[in-house]
């Protein structure tokens, strides 16, 4: 990190237009080190379980700050410190959920999935149900949510390099994050991804930490003088005259009279999704099988909280921060409020470090989405269904991997390019709805429920995934009357989140497709997924290297 | 440069491939860092693990923590938004430089962190019992589960 800072010291700042700003110089050095980072992998990426599971030799550490570098995106990092910065209080709520979460992975997913599979999640659900269809379905739910999450974070690149280095156009950046992210997981394998994803978290978490103390050395290093300035942050009122808030008042983004009273119920349903889709998703799945086994697993879960937690808490200086040593009126976009905060306390080349740590943030975050949808791909799609299991010549699946994650991250670049001046945001939690309506059932269903079967798996996947998009189709985030959504007209379904409605319909469907079905083969294995879940026995082994 | 077999005339067994998925043309089994779910299967006799006392002792244990534990933390996460939600007057109560509101959602990382140490703690109690499980087993080839 330190090399970072003198790398950029050294290019003097640029007055404007497209110059060698010290912004731009960071972002070079970052990509400069992972591009390295990238050609060290690509040597000892060979292999299957190399390509897409790092030899299974990541440590506890390693893979707690991977998972948190996978799993915070800028929409954590920028997103929430602007809605603390201009909501108070309600922003706050969000970072809650997002830590919480890794409870149900901790509790019910992690060692299990690493116990029992080996490159993605339907290698769990394939061992006693009928693998083809049942991996057809879950490769369609991966690639789903992978795409449309991904697709969210690539819209969002492009808007915050446009503000963070002027001269550097929205399809440029869109197109340079795609061609990083295609180069990391296609040459690299997961290797390199899980390495640009711990560069990240780090660089994030310094940042965040030293932005965090010079708020608090802002107030002289006094909690109360903190929180009395939060008490009264100076916002223009309805007549145009400065007013002063309370911002630690809940109830400005979801409170009853905002919302016309679907704010709680929409809260709730948004916690839901964080809950039970973060153990759903697919990008954070595969990281539990970079570990040698089931006990490093669940450790690195517990080293991801407490750096997500960290974070998370470090939120409140970050957006309290600019709302009241820059106050909202000063912010031009709320996105930038946390590098305008650095700016103003840091100055330029400060300005420019938490720049490059957004940036880094997004390229981790979809390196890691880029590679589990195209492990999914090979892996579930190509090898299992189609080629039923057998490859046809060495080294095959990881041939199939590589073109699709080039195929993917294409494909992403054009429909973010094409999608530039629409609202995507709910496209993240259209992602958390899916795997937590799709996905989590089926997975918990698989591990828990003897008679759970084929037909079960197939019905939860799919309701799930169909329940959940049709419910986001009609809700205010898509139908807008206003004309800002993608359908104008009145909405049908009155939450932002259709995870209170579409988790139960998930499964509802898992539950109703076993016993309308007969099939009782999949008890047959029961048994051996228990005791393999429960025990490592026949678990992947790390490659000796 | 080496030549390429045509693959039509070239009766040699496939040499086995990198991944771990076909392995072709060998007869003795691949080494353990090799072997995959799969291959594995006929190693331990299932349906005995699962029968024995112990086995079905420890599945009973780790539901006897963690359902309660997920049921807390459920009730425990989903406070916040009820209270917030529809308690507005009772969150804004201040408490020293902050108020009720703040606080509780401050105490969710805290109480998140209490779960993950417990359970770590406990967790390490099933390795015990599971690495008893393994040594009775007694496995024929050795060095599978450690």
């Amino acid at each position: 990190m330190n090399f970072l800072l003198a790398a950029a010291a050294t290019n003097p700042p640029a007055a404007a237009g497209f110059q060698f700003t010290p912004a731009l110089g960071m972002f070079l050095s970052f990509v400069l080190v992972t591009l390295g980072i990238t050609y060290w992998s690509a040597r000892k990426s060979t292999g299957a379980s190399n390509y897409f599971a790092a030899g299974r030799g990541i440590t506890a550490w390693q893979n707690g700050l991977a998972v948190a570098g996978d799993y915070m995106s800028a929409a954590s990092f920028l997103g929430i410190a602007g809605m603390i910065a201009f909501k108070g209080y309600d922003g706050f709520m969000y970072s809650v959920g997002w830590l919480v979460a890794y409870l149900t992975v901790l509790l019910v997913v992690a060692e299990p999935l690493r116990n029992a599979g080996k490159y993605t999640m339907a290698d769990v659900l394939a061992y006693r149900l009928s693998p083809r269809p049942v991996r057809a379905m879950a490769s369609l739910s991966t690639l789903t949510v992978s795409t449309f999450y991904m697709i969210a974070q690539m819209v969002g690149a492009g808007a915050l390099v446009k503000l963070l280095l002027p001269g550097v156009g929205y399809e440029a950046a869109v197109a340079g994050v795609g061609v990083l992210m295609i180069v990391y997981v296609v040459f690299g394998g997961m290797l390199a991804t899980t390495w640009v994803q711990i560069i990240k978290a780090i660089l994030l978490m310094s940042g965040s930490l030293f932005l965090s103390v010079l708020v608090l050395k802002h107030f002289d290093y006094s909690f109360a003088k903190f929180f009395e300035a939060v008490g009264k942050v100076p916002v223009a009122g309805p007549d145009g005259t400065i007013v002063h808030k309370d911002f630690l008042k809940p109830g400005l983004i979801f409170g009853l009279e905002v919302t016309k009273g679907w704010g709680p119920i929409d809260l709730i349903s948004l916690g839901l999704a964080l809950v039970f889709g973060t153990a759903g998703l697919p990008h954070v799945l595969v990281r539990f099988y970079t570990v040698p086994d089931a006990k490093t697993a669940r450790l690195s879960v517990v080293w991801a909280m407490a750096i997500i937690g960290a974070f998370y808490i470090m939120t409140t200086f970050l957006g309290f921060g600019a709302a009241t040593i820059l106050t909202p009126a000063n912010i031009s976009v709320e996105n930038m409020s946390a590098p305008l905060l650095a700016k103003a306390l840091g100055g330029e080349i400060f300005f420019a470090f938490i720049s490059a740590v957004a940036f880094a943030t997004i390229l981790a975050v979809v390196a890691g989405l880029t590679i589990s949808a195209s492990t999914s791909f090979a892996h579930d799609f190509y090898t299992n269904v189609l080629h039923h299991g057998r490859e046809r010549g060495p080294g095959e699946e990881v041939r199939v991997a590589r073109i699709a994650a080039f195929v993917v991250g294409a494909v992403a670049i054009f429909l973010a390019i094409k999608l530039q001046t629409i609202n995507v945001a709910f496209l993240v939690g259209l992602a958390f709805a899916v795997a937590a309506s799709a996905n989590l059932p089926v997975i918990v269903l698989s591990l828990f429920w003897k008679r759970f079967n084929t037909s079960g798996a197939c019905w939860g996947l799919g309701i799930g995934l169909l329940g959940s998009i049709a419910l986001i189709v009609l809700s205010p985030s898509v139908m807008d009357p206003s004309g800002k959504g993608l359908i104008n007209a009145v909405p049908w379904f009155p939450l932002k989140n259709p995870g209170i409605v579409s988790i139960p319909l998930g499964f509802l469907a898992a539950w109703l497709g076993t016993i309308l079905s007969t099939d009782t083969t999949s008890q047959l294995k029961y048994d051996e997924l228990t005791v393999r879940a429960n025990t490592g026995l026949g678990a992947e082994k790390a490659t000796a290297h | 440069m080496p030549e390429t077999p045509d693959s039509d005339l070239d009766f040699t067994p496939e040499v086995s491939a990198e991944t771990d998925i076909a392995r072709l043309g060998h007869s003795s089994p691949p080494p353990a860092h090799e072997q995959t779910a799969d291959e594995d299967a006929d190693v331990v006799d299932w349906g005995r693990v699962a029968a024995m006392d112990e086995f079905k002792a420890l599945v009973k244990a780790k539901a006897a923590f963690v359902v309660p534990a997920t049921l807390f933390f459920v009730v425990y996460y989903f406070a916040l938004p009820v209270l917030v939600g529809w308690f507005p007057e009772l969150m804004e109560k201040r408490v020293g430089p902050v108020n009720l509101a703040y606080l509780f959602a401050l105490s969710q990382f805290f109480m998140a962190w209490g779960v993950a140490f417990v359970y770590l703690r406990q967790a390490s109690k099933f390795d015990d019992r599971q690495n008893a499980i393994i040594a009775k087993l007694d496995l024929a080839k050795g060095g599978k589960s450690k």
